[in-house]
Formats: structure tokens, C-alpha cells, sequence
């Protein structure tokens, strides 16, 4: 340490900290990066601060796009849109169960293609981001010709509705679920594995005790993503709901007649629950890394 | 040492698609015994150490464990535990919880498990550290963790796969004694594979040196290094002199041969299929050899060098000699052997006893495939031939 200090002291040392860049462009340079920084910022939670803002709107027009006033109203009775309510809670029921759904898949998919070399792979790797790629709307379409093809053994002609926005949904999360978790195990330590089996666990134990609770910060990330994008997804929920409403075909049907203040309180709703799911697992990724690194 | 055999490997071979990895090894490791598997990398000896432990099975020939045939069971109904390379501690559970884990999922009674674990902490000398998870303990306490998760259940044999390699020189010297210590506290047949020659002489009660799947020799350090069988074993083992002789005749364990220059040398038979007037290999020892400055009298073994390189080492002194024909031969001269004062470029008389002579098979062997190719005497070189 002290020889590096005695250098720094030299006058050639001194010179070149002097040259370049000179103090006040250094200076500069922070402040501008500052303000960029900032206004990137602002850019990006602006949309997300008005919404918060016209929630607690005194709107008077059915359209809740002018500020008439601040009020708790539209929060004590956020559930006064009875319309709205039953869309979001069918889009939280469609969100939980295909988020269970593909999970289950994805997660097994995932280990497969990591765990183990198989003829086909590659074929599986390009199934998977097929349905990432293919633009919405193409998908959506295609998926209302399958569900209201009469070519198809089907109890009813057009088997649109809730099973419908089920599977379609299940389809796009088992993609996503897959390769977030994929991501998550490369660099997995396999022999983790063979030292359970090692040491006396069959494969269920391995399973259980090992492999499984290693896998859960995964599967969490994956789940969570799964489940917002459900929630949030209307192009293919559009072409398939046949008679049901989800929260965002509800929100596209109201912007054409009326924007209750409800739609903004239920946005902001979502939006602190998944800051708070954020925040406490930042919370505890950061706590168990100091316990590791202590 | 009781001759009871816990490990039979009966005639096991093993292949991947085409590729040959362990060939008709034969041997069986007897109970209580430090028993060490010692090659280059893919020679088969980590190979082997699966099949004991029951990650690959054998293509044909079959593996016991204490009498039976095990060939076919699956690694958790085997009572053998293995310590990994780098360590496969569970990350998720702290010491306890990992040390447990094998008698938990053998069903042993609680208490029973709490007793072990504390007296197997113990012995690896971490009982201050049971809380712990893997990520906050150094190196070398990973190491002693993952020893204890594998004594803990009793096994009949304790399998270590190059466990000190991910350790630094210091603390893998140290934790070689370790080793050897735990070993006789615990009395359980430890069976060690390992590429590091220094670290099979010091730990082992023997030794098995494979090369390109086959097992080369079995015995003791002393016997290894002293008598190897083959130039493989004399070069992989310490540093190996190995000039090209001609055996003049044979008898018995005895033989003459003819060294570059026309001069003869006693030797003792050492490797196989050795017969008068075939070309083979005479190995010496760099630390059996002397110098002498003056033509030695008398009728012994002898060759002309030239003084190459002399290099001071601590202990010895290392001297590089050029024969006459141009093989190069090194010489370690320690302070008991008189080195004349002499300087590169020197003519010098090279001598030994002839006990210090060994004639091996000439040298015919491949590693991995590639062909070894021996450049330089004294060294075993490792060269890719692309013939």
C-alpha cells in the first residue's frame, strides 16, 4: 500500500492524474449523467405515476382523463364497478391456474433439456421460442380457428371461453417458465445429485431434498412472470374468451363508453403488490448473500 | 493388515460407444488398506471409482463389495461413499444438515444420527462449525466437511475422487497428512484416485498405476518406484532415466545388457518379456547414479557423459549429461556423493551399482491415444504424434 501511495506521490504520477480529463469536464460529465439518468427515470414512471395520481381522482365525466379534484373515494370503494370486479377476479383465477400449470411443464421441461442430452433437443429448444417469437395476433388468430374448427370432435361448435384462454395461456407461460428456468439451472452442479444417490437417497429423495429446493428461486422468478404476464395478456385472451371478460377486455370495452376510477385504483393495486413481491425479495436475496459472504 | 478382500474388480471393462475406457482390469483392494488408483487424465481411473461406486456399470466382467456382486446395484443401496472432486456439499443446508443427510436417508434412529454426526465433526475437527453453510467455510473446511458427510455412514469403503486438487500446495500437503490420519483413526478402506504421483507415494499402502485403461502395476510405493514393470511406470513415477540397451543375456531376475558405447551393465530384470539379444529399456534412477571425474576402476557399469547444466536444488544437486550417442541422462548429486568440481562442457565418468539398474520392455505404450514420444531421458514426454 505504501509503496503505491509513494508512486502516486512521484511528480510523473502526479501529471498524469492532472492530464485527463481535466476536473471541471469530470465534474460536468457526472452532472450530465445525472440528468440523463433522471430523465430516463422520469420517462419510464411517468405512465405508471399518472395512473396512480387519477385513482385518487374526483372525476365528474364518465371519462377519467381530467383532474377534477383530490379524493379517497375511489379507494374505499374500490370494488364499486361490479363488472370490474368479476373480470379481475376471472383474470386472477386464469393467471393462478395457468401459472400452476405451466410451472409444472416448463420446470420438467427445463430439467430435461439441462439434465439431460436426448435426440430431439434441439427441436424442443425451437418449440419453446416459437411462441416468444411468433407476433401475438398471429397466434391469437390461430388459436380461434383451432377452437371454433368444426373439423374437430367437440362436444359443443365453438369451444371458445375460459378453457380455451386457459390452455392458450398455459401454451405462451410453459415458454416462458421453461426458459427462465433453463437459464436458472445452467451451472446447476449435477454431481450435487450423484452425492444424494452417493449417500444412500434414491431418486425421490434426490429429488426432494436436493435437486427441487435448489430449483426454487427459478421456479419463483418464473412463476411471477408467468402469472403478470397472464394477467396483462388481451391480443390472444381477445381472439379466445368467447363470453369471458378478463380485466384487460374489460378495461378495452370500458375505454370506449366510460373509465371508472375503479380501473385505476385495481392497476394500482397490482402495481404495489408486485413492488412489494420486488422489494421483499431484493430484501431477503440481499440478507442471505451477506449471511453467505459473512 | 488382514488379507479379507472388500473390493473385487473381476475382469471389468467398460466402454463409452467405441471408446474403451477401463480394459480387463483385474485387482482386488483388501480391508483397512489405503489403496491408491494413480494415472494421467483419461487413463480410467476415475471411471473405475464410478463403477465402484455404482455411477456407471460395468460393460462386461462383474465389481463385489464385501463378497457380492454388486455390478448392478444402483449407488444408494451400495455401502460406499464417495468424496467428489469439488466437494458436491449441498449448498441449501448448513454442516449438520449435510453430514446427516446420509443417515437420515438410510433411516437411522435420531439420536443415533446427532451422536454420529458430532463424533464425525470431530475427527475432521470442525465441531465449532455445524451451523455453517458451505459458502461461508474456506476451502480446505468444504473439504474436511464433505470427508465427514462421507465416513458418516460407515462405509465399507470410503472412495475419493482427486479430493485435494482444488487445493493450494500448502494446504494440500497438509491435509495429505490429514488423511492419512483420519484414515488410521477411523480404519475404513480408502480408495484414492489421483494423478499427483507425490501424493500416491506419500498416502498410499499401494498403488495401482493405470495408463489408457489398463492397469500397469499393482504394489507397494517402494516397489513402484524402485521395480516399475514398465517404462510407462518408471516415467510417470518420479524421474526416470531410460536409455536404449540390448539384452546380451538373461538369468532369472538377472540380466547384462549393452548400453550406447558398447560398454556393458548388470541389471536386474525388471518388466516381462525380456530375452537375450532383444532391445529394451535399462531405467536409472537419477539419485542412484555417480559422478567421477578419473576412468572408475574395476569392471562396473559405466558410460562417458559431457556435463550439460548443473543446477543447484537445496538437497541435491541436478546435474544434465549428454552420452556420447546423445541421450540425455540426469544425475542427482547430493552433498554425501563428492561432486568434483566440474563445469559444463566437462567430460565426466557416469557409475552405478548394479542393483540400481532395471531392464524394462521397450518402450511401447500409448497414453490416451496420443503416442508418447520420449524426447529427452530423464522425462517422459507427452507429445501428439500425428502419424
Amino acid at each position: 500500500m505504501t509503496t503505491v501511495e509513494r508512486a502516486l506521490d512521484s511528480p510523473a504520477a502526479v501529471e498524469v492524474q492532472r492530464s485527463f480529463p481535466p476536473p471541471w469536464l469530470r465534474r460536468a460529465g457526472s452532472w450530465l449523467l445525472n440528468i440523463y439518468a433522471g430523465l430516463a427515470l422520469v420517462y419510464l414512471f411517468i405512465p405508471i405515476a399518472v395512473v396512480v395520481a387519477f385513482s385518487f381522482n374526483a372525476e365528474n365525466t364518465n371519462f377519467n382523463f381530467t383532474w377534477d379534484g383530490f379524493t379517497f373515494a375511489n379507494w374505499t370503494h374500490p370494488f364499486a364497478d361490479q363488472g370490474l370486479v368479476d373480470a379481475f377476479v376471472l383474470s386472477l383465477e386464469i393467471a393462478a391456474i395457468a401459472t400452476a400449470i405451466a410451472v409444472v411443464l416448463g420446470g420438467l421441461i427445463a430439467l430435461a433439456l439441462t439434465r439431460y442430452r436426448f435426440r430431439g433437443s434441439g427441436f424442443v429448444n425451437l418449440f419453446l421460442v416459437l411462441p416468444l417469437t411468433t407476433p401475438e395476433i398471429v397466434l391469437g388468430a390461430s388459436l380461434a380457428s383451432l377452437f371454433i374448427a368444426k373439423t374437430y370432435p367437440s362436444p359443443v361448435p365453438d369451444s371458445r371461453g375460459f378453457a380455451a384462454v386457459l390452455i392458450a395461456h398455459v401454451m405462451f407461460c410453459v415458454s416462458f417458465v421453461a426458459l427462465t428456468v433453463k437459464a436458472r439451472l445452467r451451472g446447476f452442479d449435477w454431481t450435487l445429485e450423484d452425492a444424494a444417490m452417493d449417500l444412500g437417497a434414491g431418486p425421490v429423495r434426490t429429488f426432494t431434498k436436493v435437486t427441487f429446493p435448489l430449483m426454487i428461486p427459478g421456479i419463483l422468478a418464473a412463476a411471477l412472470l408467468s402469472f403478470a404476464l397472464s394477467l396483462d395478456d388481451f391480443i390472444i385472451t381477445q381472439f379466445n374468451s368467447g363470453d369471458q371478460t378478463t380485466f384487460p377486455i374489460y378495461i378495452y370495452g370500458a375505454a370506449q363508453r366510460a373509465i371508472p376510477p375503479q380501473i385505476q385504483v385495481l392497476s394500482s393495486m397490482i402495481l404495489i403488490v408486485s413492488v412489494g413481491i420486488l422489494v421483499t425479495g431484493t430484501f431477503f436475496g440481499r440478507r442471505k448473500e451477506r449471511a453467505a459472504t459473512s | 493388515m488382514a488379507d479379507e478382500t472388500v473390493i473385487g474388480i473381476e475382469h471389468v471393462t467398460k466402454r463409452f460407444g467405441g471408446f474403451v475406457a477401463v480394459e480387463a482390469a483385474d485387482f482386488a483392494i483388501q480391508r483397512g488398506e489405503f489403496f491408491s488408483m494413480l494415472g494421467p487424465s483419461g487413463c480410467g481411473k476415475t471411471t473405475t471409482l464410478r463403477m465402484i461406486a455404482g455411477f456407471e456399470q460395468p460393460t462386461s466382467g462383474r465389481i463385489t463389495l464385501e463378497g457380492k456382486d454388486v455390478s448392478r446395484v444402483p449407488p444408494y443401496k451400495r455401502n460406499v461413499n464417495t468424496v467428489f472432486q469439488h466437494y458436491a456439499l449441498f449448498p441449501h443446508m448448513n454442516v449438520f444438515d449435510n453430514v446427516s443427510f446420509g443417515p437420515r436417508s438410510r433411516k437411522v434412529a435420531r439420536g443415533e444420527i446427532s451422536k454420529r454426526v458430532t463424533e464425525l465433526l470431530e475427527i475432521v475437527r470442525l465441531a465449532d462449525f455445524a451451523n455453517r453453510k458451505p459458502g461461508q467455510l474456506s476451502g480446505g473446511q468444504q473439504q474436511r466437511v464433505a470427508l465427514a458427510r462421507a465416513l458418516v455412514n460407515y462405509p465399507s469403503a470410503l472412495l475419493l475422487d482427486e479430493p485435494l486438487g482444488a487445493l493450494d500446495l500448502k494446504l494440500r500437503q497438509a491435509m495429505q497428512l490429514e488423511l492419512k490420519r483420519i484414515q488410521r483413526e477411523v480404519g475404513i478402506t480408502f480408495v484414492y484416485v489421483t494423478h499427483d504421483q507425490e501424493e500416491a507415494l506419500t498416502m498410499s499402502d499401494r498403488i495401482a498405476v493405470m495408463n489408457d485403461g489398463h492397469v500397469e502395476q499393482i504394489g507397494t510405493p517402494e516397489e513402484i518406484y524402485h521395480a516399475p514393470v514398465s517404462v510407462f511406470v518408471a516415467g510417470f513415477i518420479g524421474v526416470a532415466n531410460l536409455l536404449p540397451v540390448t539384452v546380451d543375456s538373461v538369468h532369472g531376475s538377472s540380466a547384462t545388457v549393452t548400453l550406447p558405447g558398447e560398454t556393458h551393465s548388470p541389471a536386474i530384470v525388471s518388466g516381462p518379456s525380456i530375452a537375450a539379444g532383444q532391445p529394451a529399456t535399462l531405467m536409472l534412477r537419477p539419485e542412484r547414479v555417480r559422478l567421477s571425474a578419473e576412468e572408475p576402476s574395476g569392471s562396473g557399469a559405466r558410460l562417458t557423459t559431457k556435463i550439460m547444466q548443473l543446477t543447484f536444488q537445496g538437497p541435491v544437486v541436478r546435474t544434465d549429461l549428454r552420452a556420447a550417442d546423445g541421450t540425455e541422462i540426469v544425475a542427482h548429486i547430493g552433498p554425501e556423493d563428492h561432486l568434483p568440481a566440474a563445469r559444463p562442457g566437462d567430460d565426466i565418468w557416469l557409475t552405478w551399482d548394479d542393483d540400481a539398474a532395471r531392464v524394462l520392455p521397450l518402450a511401447d505404450i500409448k497414453v490416451g491415444g496420443e503416442a508418447y514420444e520420449i524426447q529427452e531421458m530423464g522425462q517422459v514426454h507427452f507429445a501428439r504424434s500425428d502419424a
